[in-house]
């Protein structure tokens, strides 16, 4: 049995380390040291980790009551919101991005009443680049959680109630502590998504040096005319990703593991 | 209509100049087929992948066109993108036959990795700068640019059409605030038309494809930054006389009216 398992279980890594493994034996050691010190490379850098920070902060505020919502509706609400969660996983990343310019840009349909009247615009700044995050990250949270809450034991709050709890503290003391380390694995996912986030980023918040260059932006340019240079930024992407969620899970949700 | 054959003798005598004309077309045709007949068994068929900087779209979709009607079974298949990309993908190893770069650097990455060999420069573009119809802003040259509360989209440095950009603005003296630096010319037009920013500097080429949605503002420091649009064989391409073809539709006498309409200034 074991065996059996370990065959596809062996293809599964191979298929997930080998690219890394050619990453690696393309990088440019010598010049990485060049490479992370730029500071474009440190301004990206910083732009990634708060915008993808920010979303996941967004993820969490947003998501974890729309998982909630999604445990207790039944029938057609449930379907119609679970396609509304599950699509932005579907939609290829550049999609989105164009749908959320239609909606949110200058021109766009919430977009263009906001600039007429305030003058102010979403497009090209760090906040356009946390909606694109926020966008493609959420269903990851939302999934998470509602795994966690259907998971749970809910007489727990059943009995909160009958102890005299209003909804409010039942949800506040009783189903936040029990689903926590489902929030955390959820919020882990969707920041880890958030920072590689590509495709809606360069669409709807553009490339602006130190308010909408992300890594992924500055990986694809670099690719463009310096692909040693385009490697040693994903090198530094996958590190830094890699020791902020180590050190976080063995903070986190050491249970989990 | 039936033309009795009898008449035919007699036409011939009346009108020798014309015949002794359809005589030399009669001979070129077949010259022409023994040309494309050389080296090649049967006349060039089958399928020819072209990878062409995005501002060609247009103009190689219709050469194309005209491309595959001459030659039955024959099919174009492009890959529009910036030539930057292109060219990485080809240095990668990408199957192509033909190379249209929108930049002679782009076009050297190419041959300097020895996947593309002898390139011909065919036709040049300049920027200009594009606004929303009706120039509602009143932008009139690079300096207005700069202005605050313009927001603007360009190409970023690492693609031919932000390396022209750069030279416009470097040649004007013009610093702009916080442009948007997109990854080819097609995401540059694009955020203007969906209205995003005011202005972009785009290819003349492009702001003519969307002459419905653009105007056009031409600005003197354009000629300096002209690019020359090379096109080259792959090396390793295996229907080397249906891209030798190709590349001579390009580049020849017959296509040249095709570019200028499209805003390419021809050779």
């Amino acid at each position: 049995m074991s065996r059996l398992l370990a065959v596809p279980a062996g293809l599964a890594v191979a298929l997930l380390a080998a690219p890394l493994l050619g990453l690696l034996a393309r990088a440019p050691w010598a010049a990485l040291g060049h490479w992370w010190g730029r500071a474009e490379t440190v301004e990206a850098l910083r732009t990634s980790l708060l915008t993808a920070s920010g979303a996941t902060l967004v993820c969490v505020v947003l998501g974890v009551p729309l998982a909630a919502v999604l445990t207790r509706v039944r029938g057609w609400a449930r379907r119609l919101l679970r396609v509304a969660v599950l699509l932005p996983l579907i939609l290829p990343p550049v999609v989105g991005g164009v749908a959320l310019l239609l909606v949110f840009g200058r021109g766009g349909l919430l977009g263009a009443p906001v600039y007429r009247w305030w003058g102010v615009s979403l497009p090209f700044t760090p906040g356009a680049v946390v909606l694109a995050q926020v966008f493609v990250g959420l269903p990851f949270l939302v999934l998470a959680v509602e795994g966690a809450l259907r998971a749970a034991d809910r007489r727990v709050e059943d009995a909160a109630a009958t102890l005299g709890a209003g909804p409010w503290t039942v949800f506040r003391r009783v189903t936040v502590p029990l689903v926590a380390p489902g929030v955390l694995a959820g919020a882990a996912l969707s920041w880890a998504r958030a920072v590689g986030e590509f495709g809606a980023t360069i669409t709807f918040a553009g490339n602006v040096p130190g308010r909408s260059r992300t890594v992924p932006v500055a990986v694809y340019l670099a690719l463009e005319t310096d692909p040693a240079g385009a490697v040693a930024l994903s090198l530094l992407l996958l590190g830094v990703c890699a020791v902020v969620l180590v050190a976080l899970r063995d903070r986190w949700w050491g249970g989990l593991a | 209509m039936r033309i009795p054959a009898g008449d035919l003798p007699g036409a011939r005598r009346g009108r020798p100049r014309r015949t002794r004309r359809s005589r030399l077309s009669g001979a070129a045709v077949a010259l022409a087929v023994a040309v494309a007949g050389c080296g090649a068994p049967a006349a060039p068929a089958g399928r020819l992948t072209v990878f062409a900087a995005a501002s060609l779209t247009a103009t190689f979709q219709a050469l194309a066109g005209t491309f595959e009607k001459e030659r039955a079974g024959t099919q174009v298949v492009f890959h529009f993108a910036a030539s930057s990309t292109l060219a990485q993908q080809l240095v990668d190893g990408a199957p192509a036959d033909v190379f249209a770069a929108a930049s002679p650097e782009t076009m050297a990455t190419v041959t300097r990795a020895g996947v593309a060999a002898g390139p011909q420069t065919f036709v040049r573009n300049q920027l200009v700068i594009g606004v929303a119809e009706g120039n509602p802003k009143n932008l009139r040259s690079l300096a207005d640019l700069a202005r605050p509360g313009v927001a603007v989209a360009r190409c970023a440095a690492q693609v031919p059409c932000g390396v022209a950009a750069d030279r416009a603005l470097r040649a004007a003296d013009v610093t702009l605030r916080g442009p948007t630096l997109e990854l080819n010319a097609n995401a540059t037009l694009t955020k203007l038309t969906l209205g995003e920013v005011d202005a972009a500097l785009i290819y003349r080429t492009d702001a003519l494809a969307a002459a419905a949605a653009v105007d056009a503002v031409d600005f003197p420091q354009s000629a300096a930054a002209a690019t020359d649009y090379p096109i080259a064989l792959i090396s390793r391409g295996d229907r080397k006389e249906l891209a030798a073809a190709f590349v001579a539709l390009v580049t020849g006498e017959r296509s040249a009216a095709a570019f200028r309409r499209a805003g390419f200034t021809t050779l």
